[in-house]
């Protein structure tokens, strides 16, 4: 009985020392920039979709898709930073990520350009993103990381989009 | 060998809470002076098992209540004793204290003992009673009870047949009780204890000879060894010695002592009972809400299953038989393929249908409390009222029975309070002295259709008007039809009883009882005649998994409105709208003006076809009292759809009560109906705020 409760105990533990010292993650490509979202995090990469668009709700907010007869609402990462739109491509991957959020865990995903890589990162590689203020929003970056030439920011999923579900909600119950 | 009892709790709990329900309805049915035996010992049968059980676990004061309980029915089945109003009605307060205690163990909480001890003082009051009538009634029991007075204890030899422990018996438990009776000698017997290689571990060898001193009756040692009367040879004997007159004689005055000690303690009950009771209804709702988060469980007709199971079997074979036909494919078998398609979708649709029979449950779950809440509340004001219910065997969601409980005690309890009139007044009134409350449920056309119908005097339209334009809900000129005028009483704060009843009247209720059943996607209805009765009709989906919902179209996107809500689809001609202070539209229909939506502003839909009117069209939907004409480009069909939540991975959208997945396996929206209709009251407000969230 005790056996099968010491081994997750001690994969847990595992997975702890792998968040602190040598996690994973997935990075992607967002308008030539690299993003990295920890691994653990990704249910599954899929292609883009015909999503079905949930009215008054921010434009970021691509619409809902029937992912295995849940409904799951999908975001687009280039609009949710602001950065310039694109036509969606045949490369146009959806990285469904589950989020911790306060009511419990949910499953949203994320359109991105392309996927690119897995990346192993150190801990001790992580540097802070750099402040700029209120100009530059960095509160959803866990960190930077070097890979070759390239800096890859690291997403706080939960951040990201636990904390999206916060202010929308503040602001339903704002009007 | 230890077993966590604690795993059997709940199943303990399920099962005397099902007891006490069987011992009220019992308690209701019978007929004080002419009971039927069978009744009573079903009574009987259920207090014993809900004592039997709490013993067993340990929970000494429900037993020793029940215990109380159980003597008076016993001796009520016994003829021993006459059923009497007075002892019914004291039964029933001790089902609410157990259902109480039962309930605060369950929950680990504290049960009020003072509560409890005066309850119990008003059954041994009703006990002692009875003793006194019996010992002038049969001398044979009063020549008894100086013979136990006599003896000064025991002697139990107790043999246990082998098999005993395998029937969950533990001679431990039944030594440890008696101890709790008196001084215990205990001897053990080890003869036929056989050499340990011959020893089976299950069986017990062991007997014993036991010597109980003190003032015990026999009943109290019968009770212990009730379980295991048939596992045992079990041998009782009193213990006369020499001669000890003294503690016989202060026995014997001792006997009406509880009678005394009683008297002054009935008063204060009967008030603790009223106030009581609202506590505990308090603290029962409190315990809802803690629970609906819990898990809960369903007890499943055991056919149901086994429906499903063969389904399944079904399912199984259909695969299988597309799988062989997979296999080897060539365009000869088309025909066989179609078939095997045809029957997949046909088993699919079956299983669906049993899966969702599983949440089912027939509807007398929630109508059996109403014959108990009928007879103390038509005692407490005096009124005579019968209660007739039919349909009881309807079957409706779990979800349903567990929230249309509460508005349905609300409705009967107004029609007992307002709808009934005195007995004096009826007859007056030249109607039958008693009232008649029916309760009905039915299905019709994929709903569910709760009745409540009395006899009484129906709603006074004039006194709902006057009231309304007191509180300033209407204005004073305001033309109302009487549908509209009903519609008042579910306003908040509305009440016209002349006196706050401790039944009605409060105001508050009315509101709450339509937003719960509106929260189920249903809704309510009232008739009603001056003189004749009025009735409410409760209209409910059938399942709340899956709703009966009509596709509609704007532009690109599809939308379901509930058919619950839909009351009429029409194509709109100019001349039918008119301008509200050249903004809001409102069209003519039968005589009263609606507001027309225009679902594509309202859900900022960019490529509608139909802009103008004429070119779309009108879906009459009605949603908590107040209508209102959807404007749709077209609409596609009807059909059943699975609803899901958007909250589970999203969150609560205003204007959406949930989504769902169409045949082609794309999303479609659910439109919530009464959330449109609010948000459409501020529609420049829906559309202010999308730019500024998406900035």
């Amino acid at each position: 009985m005790a056996e099968p409760q010491v081994a997750e105990l001690k994969n847990l533990q595992n997975e702890g020392l792998a968040d602190e010292q040598n996690a994973q993650y997935l990075t992607f490509e967002l308008a030539d920039e690299d993003y990295g979202v920890d691994i653990l995090r990704v249910q599954e990469i899929r292609g883009w979709d015909v999503v079905t668009r949930v009215p008054n709700t921010p434009s970021y907010v691509k619409g809902v898709l029937n992912l295995r007869g849940a409904i799951v609402p999908i975001f687009d990462l280039r609009e949710r930073f602001d950065l310039s739109s694109q036509e969606y491509t045949k490369d146009t991957v959806v990285i469904v990520l589950r989020v911790n959020g306060e009511t419990g865990r949910r499953i949203m995903g994320i359109i991105v350009d392309a996927v690119s890589d897995v990346l192993n990162a150190n801990s001790s590689g992580l540097a802070n993103a750099p402040d700029f203020g209120s100009r530059v929003a960095t509160e959803f970056i866990a960190g930077l990381v070097s890979a070759g030439d390239k800096m890859v920011m690291l997403l706080d999923v939960d951040k990201l989009l636990g904390q999206d579900q916060e202010s929308e909600q503040e602001l339903t119950a704002a009007k | 060998m230890t077993i966590d009892m604690a795993q059997f709790h709940q199943v303990f709990f399920d099962e005397s809470f099902e007891g006490l329900d069987i011992m009220e309805s019992g308690l209701l049915e019978m007929d004080p002076g002419s009971a039927d035996p069978e009744q009573i010992n079903s009574i009987f049968r259920a207090a014993h098992s809900i004592k039997g059980g709490s013993g067993t676990f340990g929970f000494t004061n429900i037993a020793d209540f029940t215990h109380v309980m159980e003597t008076l029915l016993d001796e009520m089945r016994d003829g021993r004793r006459q059923v009497t109003t007075e002892a019914v009605n004291v039964l029933l307060a001790s089902v609410d204290v157990l259902r109480e205690m039962l309930t605060a163990t369950s929950e680990d909480a504290e049960v009020d003992p003072e509560r409890v001890k005066a309850q119990k003082a008003e059954l041994d009051r009703i006990l002692a009673g009875e003793t006194a009538a019996a010992e002038v009634a049969e001398p044979d029991n009063a020549e008894e009870a100086p013979a136990a007075n006599k003896q000064t204890g025991w002697h139990i030899t107790f043999r246990p047949h082998s098999h005993m422990m395998r029937t969950g018996n533990d001679p431990l438990r039944l030594v440890r009780e008696l101890q709790g009776l008196g001084e215990l000698t205990v001897e053990v017997d080890v003869e036929s204890l056989p050499p340990l290689s011959e020893y089976e571990p299950e069986d017990s060898y062991l007997s014993w000879d036991l010597h109980l001193m003190g003032d015990v009756s026999k009943e109290q040692i019968d009770d212990i060894f009730d379980w295991v009367e048939d596992d045992c040879d079990l041998l009782i004997d009193p213990i006369c010695p020499a001669q000890k007159a003294p503690p016989v004689a202060s026995e014997i005055t001792s006997k009406p002592e509880p009678k005394a000690e009683i008297k002054s303690v009935p008063a204060p009950t009967e008030r603790r009972v009223g106030t009581d009771r609202r506590a505990s209804g308090q603290k029962g709702s409190a315990k809802k809400t803690a629970s609906s988060g819990g898990t809960s469980s369903i007890r499943v007709d055991i056919s149901k299953i086994d429906v499903l199971i063969n389904m399944v079997g079904e399912l199984v074979i259909t695969q299988s038989m597309l799988g062989m036909l997979g296999d080897e494919f060539d365009i000869s078998q088309i025909e066989r393929l179609r078939e095997g398609l045809a029957q997949l979708e046909r088993h699919t649709r079956e299983m669906q249908e049993s899966v969702m029979q599983i949440r089912m449950l027939p509807i007398s779950f929630t109508f059996s409390r109403f014959p108990r809440l009928v007879h103390d509340l038509s005692t407490k004001m005096g009124k005579q009222i019968e209660l007739k219910m039919t349909g009881e065997t309807t079957e409706v969601d779990k979800t349903v029975i567990e929230k249309i409980g509460d508005p349905l005690v609300h409705l009967v309890r107004n029609s007992l309070d307002h709808g009934i009139e005195m007995p004096e007044d009826r007859v007056a009134a030249g109607k039958p002295e008693t009232g008649t409350v029916e309760l009905n449920a039915y299905h019709r056309g994929g709903n569910i259709i709760i009745e409540i119908k009395d006899d009484g005097k129906g709603l006074d339209k004039d006194r709902l008007l006057d009231k309304a334009i007191e509180r300033g809900l209407v204005p004073p000129d305001a033309m109302l039809g009487d549908q509209q005028i009903y519609e008042l009483i579910f306003t908040a704060g509305f009440s016209t009883a002349e006196e706050v009843s401790d039944v009605s009247g409060r105001g508050v209720g009315m509101d709450v009882v339509r937003r719960n059943i509106n929260e189920l996607g249903g809704n309510i209805e009232i008739h009603s005649e001056a003189g004749v009765g009025s009735s409410f009709i409760i209209r409910l989906p059938l399942t709340l998994a899956i709703l009966d919902g009509q596709t509609v179209s704007v532009g690109s996107e599809t939308y379901i409105v509930p058919l619950v809500s839909i009351i009429e689809s029409i194509q709109v001609k100019e001349n039918m709208v008119n301008m509200l202070a050249g903004k809001g539209e409102t069209f003519k229909l039968r005589e009263e003006y609606l507001p027309i939506v225009r679902l594509h502003e309202v859900l900022g839909v960019k490529d509608a076809k139909a802009k103008e009117l004429n070119e779309g069209l009108l879906v009459v939907v009605e949603g908590e009292g107040r209508r209102c004409g959807l404007f749709v480009d077209d609409l596609l069909g009807q059909q059943q759809v699975v609803i899901k939540s958007l909250e589970a991975n999203y969150r609560k959208i205003s204007g959406l009560s949930g989504a769902t997945i169409l045949g082609d396996g794309s999303v479609a929206l659910i439109l919530d109906i009464p959330g449109l209709i609010r948000m459409a009251g501020n529609v420049s407000v829906a559309f202010n705020q999308a730019p500024r969230k998406s900035a």
